[in-house]
């Protein structure tokens, strides 16, 4: 049932669709921002699989204590690039560069993004970014080992492949600012006409607020990369005590940027869960403006929270409280998110269908890393659990079991409307529990040892903690066989897959108006705006 | 209901268990109310579902209710923290250096050890210093930490109030075996640790060869022994002018250890790799090893061969 047979006799999907070049080409220079999407889509699976080998190597290792079956530097290079890949080169792009530049434009009734070419530029930087990543690792002076923070003194002195590695970071960064710049702009100028603010879907309004934070936090991180490479090149004295700097500046610095990137990743996730909801419960979402406001809220309040990674760098007594206050204060909006999301399945007519499911699993998965991040706020606790794998199973929580568990749930959703096929939902039912599971096995235990003692980044442990270095283990084995099962079964869709009718899950937002696969324009027709986007009535 | 471990487990605990009860009982409501939900909307039992107006009652109440609970949390951490800054100015002294990968402790009197020895329910405030890059001094059951930066002057303290062993771990990363950055706490009592403090040696002067100090000053140590061991790198002892086997470029060719070898070792270890060990773990000193000291480098290394 394409639903493009009355209007138009001529249509061709994007996927079809004839440009100027032909074959690999029309995608690698195609500035349609579907075609780009789905370039990221591509390159970031690819690297999301690497970096989940990467972390499972590392899982084998921690099975026992002592040497498992790697030495204590391959370790220390492996936990450094599963982190670079994981934050740098799929997190921070991960959702909006995906399903933002698929569905921002589609969403406000827009026909592309703002900059077109721009945003193909964006994506040639992210790609040349990620070959600077993947040369660091086959350098002679051996891959980096500094761990995904580059702390100064010792990346300032370690002899491993600091500078390429940070040249990368330092590379992807302007992909991400030149995303950012092009979002915002295309939010502010590329509406469909009658669409205000207000009457944007709620995905568009968390890519716009994370647009922002890319926009103003990452040349932040730009220029502490570049002071690190230059205090390595030329001794310049910014952080090293030894030629004058301060280590403590570094930290400053950096997270000044990173934790903003925090909501970088979270702020998208909590968008798509927001979209999700309403549609699988048919019903108008509950607190449209509190959302809205609350992604405003902490974007901005995200901004000031950062010293609360620094709580035990010997920082001052007032900048210890002040910031615990605030990372306290920027929880409440989060809160109030869950609370609308819940509100809003209350006399729904529930449909547990994959992406709720991956929905529902994200809301828990949340609660238990936000609370756990209340645990890091509050200074007493946070000196114990800071640096041991209490934060791993935090972090691992927050933006695998959020950001991770969303784009599930996003591919899921949108499947359908990007290739105009559909999964297999048995298949992906039983990814999914595999997948939650394996998740909850491999990660929980680490909050425990954690609180016990177990430090982070550590090669070899004590043996009282191998009991949950075991379990997650399992977890870990049992998570990436759900992974390989979810991706065979959304490829297995896409290439023979049953033809997905327009609007699959009765959505009432726009991209559920058009035809699947969409045309190269989006919208022959006006699109038609409604005052409130989820009416479903 | 909390260990004595140290004066700051109570507090430390009691804020732990605050928050952890208010988060379980949030994560058991909100799991519960989801699960319910689910059931009693599913679209097989209820077709059609009824729109609700936002209340800003509501929403005004769960916004409200989450504010004071999350400074409730603020305040207990904040309560269970600041004890941790109040060191007592009658406590006793121990400075604790850290340094890729080993802990000293060193004593008023220029008394230095491998274990922190502590008497039972004596204040002791610990001066944390690094000699090169950052540390984490972690004891777990103390509920203390604070990182050892280089070239500042961290502290923290504790009373501890339980008679045992302990452990000290090293919580901030700092390199290839920062893992094995640990040291043993032995908390005794009082006449105890002052026996034992008395036999503690002086610390030895330093090995007053200008060799010795200058790869001393350079840390060389924390990866070659002079004894023969193994630790990261090759021990020092028995290699001036010795053949050796090294990897170049992946080739396989015995060497011998002379000036000229041990000058490239340290100005560009990446090149000559010894067999059995990995690159990139010793980085260059180019420019911080002086070509004016290496003459005494090369005497020290002579100076302990062994024959
Ligand atoms: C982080 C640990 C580390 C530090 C610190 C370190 N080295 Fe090394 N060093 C190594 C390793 C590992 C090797 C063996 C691999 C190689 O040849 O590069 C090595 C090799 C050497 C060799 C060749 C030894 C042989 O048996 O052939 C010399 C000489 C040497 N280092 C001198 C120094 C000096 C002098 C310093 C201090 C200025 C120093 N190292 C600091 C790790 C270290
Ligand atoms: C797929 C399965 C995964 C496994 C088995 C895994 C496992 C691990 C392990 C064992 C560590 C090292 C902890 C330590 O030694 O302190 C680690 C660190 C880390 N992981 Fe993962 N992880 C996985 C997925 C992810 C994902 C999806 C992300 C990001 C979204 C991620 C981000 C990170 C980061 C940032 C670090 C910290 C690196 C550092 O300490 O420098 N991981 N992971
Ligand atoms: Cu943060
Ligand atoms: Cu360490």
């Amino acid at each position: 049932m394409m639903s493009n047979g009355t209007d138009k006799i001529e249509y061709v999907s994007y996927l079809e669709h004839q440009g100027k070049y032909s074959g690999l080409r029309s995608w690698i220079f195609a500035t349609d921002h579907k075609r780009i999407a789905l370039l990221y889509l591509y390159a970031i699976a690819t690297f999301f699989f690497v970096g989940a080998i990467l972390g499972l190597l590392m899982r084998f290792e921690l099975i026992a204590p002592g040497e498992t079956i790697m030495k204590p530097q391959t370790y220390n290079g492996i936990f450094t690039v599963h982190g670079v890949i994981m934050i740098f080169m799929v997190v921070i792009p991960g959702l909006s560069a995906v399903f933002g530049n698929f569905f921002l434009p589609i969403l406000i009734g827009a026909k592309d993004v703002a900059f077109p070419k721009l945003n193909l530029f964006s994506w040639w930087i992210f790609i040349f970014g990620s070959i600077l990543a993947v040369a660091s690792q086959f350098l002679k002076s051996g891959p980096p080992d500094t761990g995904w923070t580059f702390y100064a003194p010792y990346s300032t002195t370690t002899g491993t492949s600091v500078i390429m590695a940070t040249t990368a970071a330092f590379v992807l960064g302007f992909s991400s600012i030149l995303t950012g710049l092009n979002f915002i702009v295309t939010v502010h100028r590329m509406r469909a006409p009658g669409m205000k603010f207000f009457n944007m879907p709620l995905f568009p309004w968390s890519i716009y607020a994370t647009a922002w934070i890319q926009l103003l936090a990452t040349p932040i991180v730009g220029i502490t990369l570049l002071m690190l490479i230059a205090e390595r090149l030329f001794g310049i004295g910014f952080f090293d005590p030894k030629l004058g700097g301060d280590p403590l500046l570094f930290q400053h610095l950096f997270w000044i940027y990173s934790h903003p990137a925090v909501y970088i990743m979270i702020l998208p996730a909590m968008g798509v869960i927001t979209e999700i909801i309403p549609t699988f419960c048919q019903k108008k979402v509950y607190g449209y403006k509190a959302i809205a406001l609350s992604s405003l809220a902490i974007a901005g309040v995200g901004f000031l929270v950062w010293g609360h990674h620094m709580y035990t760098s010997g920082m001052s007594e007032n900048a210890r409280w002040f910031f615990s206050l605030l990372t306290f204060i920027v929880a409440v909006p989060s809160a109030i998110k869950v609370f609308n999301w819940i509100s809003t399945m209350y006399k729904g007519s529930i449909d547990l269908k994959p992406p709720f499911l991956f929905a529902l699993s994200f809301i828990f998965l949340f609660i238990i890393g936000g609370t756990t991040g209340l645990i890091l706020g509050s200074v007493a606790t946070n000196i114990q659990v800071h640096d041991t794998s209490f934060i791993v199973a935090h972090f691992h929580y927050i933006i695998f079991g959020g950001m991770g568990f969303a784009f599930f749930a996003a591919i899921h959703y949108w499947l359908p409307k990007m290739y105009g096929k559909m999964y297999n939902f048995k298949r992906a039912n039983i990814a999914w529990g595999s997948l939650f599971i394996g998740f909850n096995l491999l990660y929980f235990p680490q909050f425990i040892i954690g609180i016990q003692g177990m430090p982070r980044r550590y090669f070899d442990y004590p043996p009282q903690f191998q009991w949950a270095q075991i379990i997650s283990t399992i977890g870990g084995v049992i998570l990436i066989s759900g992974i390989i099962l979810m991706v065979y079964n959304l490829i297995m869709g896409v290439r023979k897959g049953e033809i997905a009718p327009a609007n699959p899950w009765n959505g009432s937002t726009l991209e559920w108006q058009i035809p699947s696969p969409p045309s190269l324009e989006n919208f022959d027709e006006a699109p038609v705006v409604k005052e409130n986007p989820y009416d479903y009535i | 209901m909390f260990s004595n471990a140290s004066n700051f487990v109570h507090g430390v605990d009691k804020a732990f268990l605050i928050i952890f009860s208010i988060s379980l009982f949030f994560l058991i409501l909100l799991t519960t109310i989801m699960i319910t939900f689910v059931i009693k909307y599913n679209k097989k039992k209820h077709a059609k579902a009824v729109q609700i107006k936002d209340s800003s009652w509501l929403e005004f109440t769960w916004t409200a209710i989450p504010m004071i609970l999350v400074m409730l949390m603020f305040y207990v951490g904040w309560e269970g923290f600041l004890p941790m800054r109040q060191a007592p100015k009658d406590a006793m002294h121990v400075k604790i250096i850290g340094q890729m990968w080993k802990w000293s402790f060193e004593y008023p009197g220029n008394k230095v050890s491998d274990t922190l020895v502590l008497p039972i329910n004596k204040a002791v405030k610990f001066d944390l210093v690094s000699k090169d890059v950052i540390h984490g001094m972690f004891i777990p059951a103390f509920r203390i930490k604070e990182d050892v930066v280089p070239g500042k002057n961290n502290y923290t303290w504790c009373i501890p109030g339980e008679l045992g062993d302990f452990d000290l771990f090293c919580s901030a990363y700092c390199g290839v075996s920062h893992s094995y950055m640990s040291a043993i706490i032995k908390i005794v009592p009082e006449d105890k640790y002052n026996l034992w403090l008395a036999v503690l040696p002086v610390k030895k002067a330093d090995d007053n060869k200008e060799g010795y100090k200058i790869l001393e000053a350079n840390g060389c140590f924390s990866c070659h022994s002079v004894d023969g061991k193994k630790i990261v790198g090759p021990s020092f002892k028995s290699l001036y002018n010795t053949s050796i086997e090294v990897n170049t470029d992946g080739v396989k060719h015995k060497i011998t250890a002379d000036d000229l070898y041990i000058k490239n070792s340290i100005y560009e270890p990446n090149k000559d790799i010894v067999d059995g060990y990995q690159q990139g773990i010793m980085k260059s000193y180019k420019g911080i090893v002086k070509e004016k000291d290496l003459p005494k480098i090369y005497e020290y290394l002579n100076s302990i061969k062994a024959n």
